[in-house]
């Protein structure tokens, strides 16, 4: 989905805050919602796509304004509440106040088996497409042409396991682009390399 | 926040929504044990980036094993008895060298190798590291003090699927001599996620 989380190449943000080391958490409330969002995945109530898709469902001032682990509180909470653990009036009434979840899921894909594979060094093409479901794919390679240098073993497909359905899993490939082709005239000489699901590329050129 | 509902009530704090999710978890008899305890351990301590600095120190120490270890990153990795989640099912480790410097991100989320890196830093989930480093990446670097000269290609890597990715750093001349053990303790998170580098003249007074 076109996301507020899709923040790649995103202008307007400042410096880094920076520092070498640091605590994993600032507070106890941080680490009992990371725990309680492993937890929830060891017990299979959702998969890895699904908690990260009910992040990017977000309302965009919720998500845009949260930290990191209120983004994993709400995800997990709002799968809670879609899978049946509990209702979001019984996390309201325990909270005592409003307890803000993602915004309803939209239909996701499948992908159809892949037949045959790109190779090491090829040039290709990124499909323009647009997803309104999860998708691994962040929009600032739409259409845009890179080279292939790593190609991974068969994995499952976010778009298909983030609502639920069954996909058939496939190779990424690493695909390096120069930045200068991906913002041209608005970015810094170098290369960003992605690991890109088969099904998201158009063809080879 | 703006919201479309119209509860007046105002937005628990979010102490108080962790704690109320905490709750149906434990009354539904979900958590075992000394499971916040055993949880806060392992993401403290065990998920560390001790882990990922031991490969490096082997590849450092063993041109064979470094040979492995870019080859397939995992099965080298398991070698010395280190390993990834279930779901991250592949790693490549990327080399630095005197003329290229590969810094790692995730834009869309925040997904690391936390096995071998530890559990990612605050900076590297912020908006600003994830939505500039990929288009402004010399610049991003060097207002968190590492200045490259123009000569150095950078390689931004998006770790946008199930693929982990961590940095070899170059191994600093002044390491010459050393044990596997003490060349390990040289090697930072930050180095292997690309935001520094261990070698004249880029290390930093705060690293080992």
């Amino acid at each position: 989905m076109d996301g507020m989380h899709d923040l790649g190449g995103k202008e307007g943000f400042g410096p880094i805050v920076f520092e070498f080391g640091g605590p994993v958490y600032h507070e106890a409330w941080e680490a009992r919602a990371h725990a309680l969002a492993s937890l929830a995945r060891k017990l299979k109530l959702f998969n890895i796509d699904e908690y990260r898709h009910a992040i990017e469902r977000m309302e965009p001032r919720h998500y845009m304004s949260s930290l990191y682990y209120e983004r994993v509180l709400t995800s997990c909470a709002s799968l809670c509440v879609e899978k049946g653990i509990c209702t979001a009036d019984e996390l309201q009434e325990l909270a005592r106040g409003q307890f803000p979840l993602a915004r309803p899921i939209s239909p996701g894909r499948v992908n159809v088996p892949c037949g045959g594979n790109y190779a090491l060094d090829a040039r290709v093409r990124i499909k323009n497409e647009f997803v309104s479901g999860h998708v691994r794919l962040p929009a600032y390679v739409r259409g845009k042409v890179g080279t292939i240098v790593g190609i991974s073993p068969v994995v499952p497909f976010p778009d298909a396991a983030a609502h639920g359905l069954q996909g058939s899993p496939e190779p990424t490939y690493d695909i390096s682009f120069d930045s200068e082709h991906l913002w041209p005239d608005a970015s810094e000489a170098g290369k960003v390399c992605l690991a890109v699901f088969h099904s998201y590329i158009d063809e080879a050129v | 926040m703006k919201s479309e509902n119209t509860d007046s009530r105002p937005v628990a704090s979010v102490q108080d929504r962790a704690a109320a999710l905490s709750q149906v978890f434990e009354a539904r008899g979900l958590v075992p044990d000394q499971y916040y305890d055993d949880f806060r351990h392992q993401a403290e301590e065990e998920w560390s980036p001790a882990n990922g600095a031991r490969a490096v120190a082997r590849a450092w120490s063993d041109p064979e094993y470094k040979a492995r270890l870019l080859k397939n990153g995992k099965s080298a990795i398991e070698e010395i008895g280190l390993s990834l989640p279930i779901q991250q099912r592949h790693l490549v480790v990327l080399e630095n060298t005197p003329e290229v410097h590969n810094v790692i991100v995730c834009t869309l989320c925040s997904c690391t190798a936390f096995t071998l890196l530890g559990v990612a830093p605050h900076w590297y989930k912020d908006f600003e590291y994830r939505a500039r480093i990929v288009r402004q990446a010399r610049t991003v670097l060097r207002e968190m003090g590492l200045d490259l000269p123009e000569s150095v290609e950078i390689r931004v890597w998006d770790t946008t699927a199930d693929t982990r990715y961590i940095v070899l750093p170059l191994r600093p001349a002044h390491s010459q001599g050393l044990s596997e053990p003490e060349l390990a303790s040289l090697v930072t998170k930050e180095s292997m996620i690309g935001v520094t580098r261990l070698e004249a003249p880029y290390r930093r007074g705060t690293e080992a």
